[in-house]
């Protein structure tokens, strides 16, 4: 809990919900006739709304990404590093819109929601989303602001996917794009991590095929086990190492005694399972992860990148980690690859971090230098 | 602005497509960007130079030029430069046949350790030469790679190269022999090629 709010915080925000009554047709070919986004934003639209950026969030984000909603929080939003007064998404300069994207389960419409067909929830009949559908959800929130064009659209990881499909599909909506610890498509290994992950949910007997809530229990089990796969390949092999080592929580090797011994990292990783499946939604984790894998931004470009970002007029900003394994640098280099190709304005950084895919959250002075630069050079 | 980016200016086309390799802080490429209008990137590893890069709101790519150039198509750019950093590769050859893959041409510009101080210094002392150009130990240098305007042409004509133009500047001292003796008398040496 904050006894005060610190300095460059945005302080304390509340969440706003729009009610979207214009159907939407979905790419998996279903339409949401109705639904709902969560949405905060932090700074003021300015007169000619010239200043607006939009926060795409990754998997297990949601639209609180910066500021305390009490003064009961124990933590500010997942990219406060990163978003406040003098922070790189400086507020003094733009005015920062996050959502929770369609399909999750921290607000906006998602399997949890009441279907008002049914009156029910939806469940496991909620429609498979993938990232374009997101970002046309976003676009429609973009025009209830009243926001033609985003100074900046921003994402780590999926968030850089949805950037990139703003990109292509909205090119005179979006002037700057920054894409980070992102990728064109994900690898067979990382379709496999996710389909692991998968798997241990649906092999939850909780899971009822996705209809649990019908049964009024939730998958528990197999949602932290699928949070542990994922939590463990955003980590590098030192940073787990030199959090945890080979540290005892309990227990000893000593000869003679048959106590168990527990790891220091068996039980942190536990935890970040439990935790995660205390608030989590198993369909939305399902339907998450597949958005993740469906991704392919030059699949209707004759799976020719190059020749995708010849539909994008944004200059982009490229950014990658040194230890991430999940979305390594060479899945930057195929980005920045394929905008020089198409002569799109790029600039492209490999930070040097021990902490894998969860540095793109992590403070870091040299990715704050290059992100916070990148941005101050930003007309607004 | 150093001198040699002065003279370079000339060799570049209005509108053109520009990759500069070690491109420092982007003042050669803004000077470009301003003058000529061109299509500009650079290529840098150092990250304070890449922020100044920025700050000047350049396309600056993080790349390492030990590990080519295959990201980019052939012929991509009309000019490919590199300004003083030949000396500091690992496979300076290498790195020219790449510049001539992608580039229509090319321009590349380095300090000529034959300069007749150099010659001086090692002859004299017996010891690696220090200067106000040349600053470094030999054991704490970056460049790596010394040669003079002799052993660059011999090179070229090795490999084929063709020396479209080739101009000597002298920033210290010999503004008269340079023209005269330019592997004796001249500083730095800025080559105009193609293949």
């Amino acid at each position: 809990m904050p006894n005060e709010i610190p300095a460059g915080s945005v302080g304390l925000v509340t969440p706003q919900t729009h009610h979207f009554t214009q159907p939407l047709l979905l790419a998996c070919g279903r339409t949401l006739d109705e639904y709902e986004l969560v949405y905060e934003t932090y700074g003021q639209l300015n007169a000619t709304k010239s200043n607006a950026v939009l926060i795409c969030h990754a998997l297990s984000g949601h639209h609180h990404a910066a500021g305390y909603h009490s003064m009961d929080d124990k933590r500010p939003g997942w990219w406060d590093a990163y978003i406040g007064p003098g922070k790189p998404i400086d507020t003094n300069k733009f005015f920062v819109v996050s959502l929770n994207n369609l399909g999750g389960c921290h607000g906006s419409t998602g399997p949890r929601s009441i279907n008002p067909a049914t009156g029910k929830p939806w469940g496991a009949d909620f429609p498979m989303i993938r990232v374009r559908d997101w970002v046309a959800s976003q676009a429609r929130l973009a025009d209830v602001l009243g926001i033609e064009t985003w100074a900046a659209i921003i994402g780590g990881s999926l968030g850089g996917m949805q950037v990139m499909r703003w990109a292509l599909d909205y090119p005179q909506r979006i002037r700057h794009a920054v894409v980070i610890a992102s990728a064109l498509k994900l690898s067979a290994q990382n379709i496999a991590f996710n389909e692991a992950a998968r798997k241990a949910i649906v092999s939850d007997p909780n899971f009822f095929d996705g209809d649990y809530l019908a049964h009024n229990t939730v998958p528990k089990n197999g949602l932290a086990v699928a949070r542990m796969i994922g939590h463990i390949t955003y980590l590098s092999d030192f940073a787990m190492g030199e959090k945890f080592g080979r540290d005892l929580r309990s227990g000893s090797f000593e000869l003679g005694n048959d106590e168990p011994v527990e790891f220091q990292i068996e039980s942190y990783l536990r935890y970040q399972g439990d935790s995660f499946a205390n608030t989590f939604d198993a369909n939305s984790y399902i339907r998450i992860t597949k958005a993740l894998d469906y991704f392919d931004l030059a699949r209707e470009y004759n799976d020719d990148p190059v020749n995708a970002f010849k539909q994008a007029t944004a200059k982009f900003l490229v950014i990658s980690f040194s230890t991430d394994w999940r979305f390594a640098p060479e899945r930057s280099h195929e980005i920045v690859n394929a905008l020089v190709g198409a002569n799109r304005a790029v600039t492209y950084a490999e930070i040097e971090s021990k902490h894998g895919h969860d540095a793109f959250l992590l403070p870091d002075e040299r990715y704050q230098q290059v992100f916070g630069h990148y941005l101050a050079g930003v007309n607004v | 602005m150093r001198i040699d980016l002065n003279e370079i200016q000339l060799w570049i086309k209005q509108n053109s497509r520009v990759l500069d390799l070690g491109c420092g802080d982007g003042t050669l490429l803004k000077f470009l960007i301003d003058n000529k209008q061109v299509q500009g990137y650079g290529l840098e590893i150092d990250a304070a130079q890449i922020n100044l890069c920025i700050n000047k709101g350049l396309n600056v790519i993080e790349q390492n030029l030990d590990r080519g150039l295959g990201n980019f198509a052939d012929k991509s750019f009309d000019t490919v430069i590199m300004t003083q950093a030949l000396q500091t590769l690992h496979f300076p050859h290498l790195v020219l046949d790449e510049m001539l893959r992608v580039g229509k041409e090319c321009i590349v510009t380095f300090p000529n350790f034959g300069h007749w101080k150099a010659r001086f210094y090692l002859a004299t002392r017996g010891r690696m030469p220090v200067s106000d150009l040349l600053p470094f130990e030999w054991y704490n240098t970056p460049n790596i790679h010394f040669c003079t305007f002799k052993d660059f042409e011999v090179l070229c004509r090795e490999r084929n190269i063709k020396v479209i133009s080739r101009q000597v500047v002298n920033e210290v001292s010999g503004q008269a022999l340079k023209d005269l003796m330019p592997n004796l008398f001249g500083e730095t040496a800025i080559y105009h090629l193609s293949k």
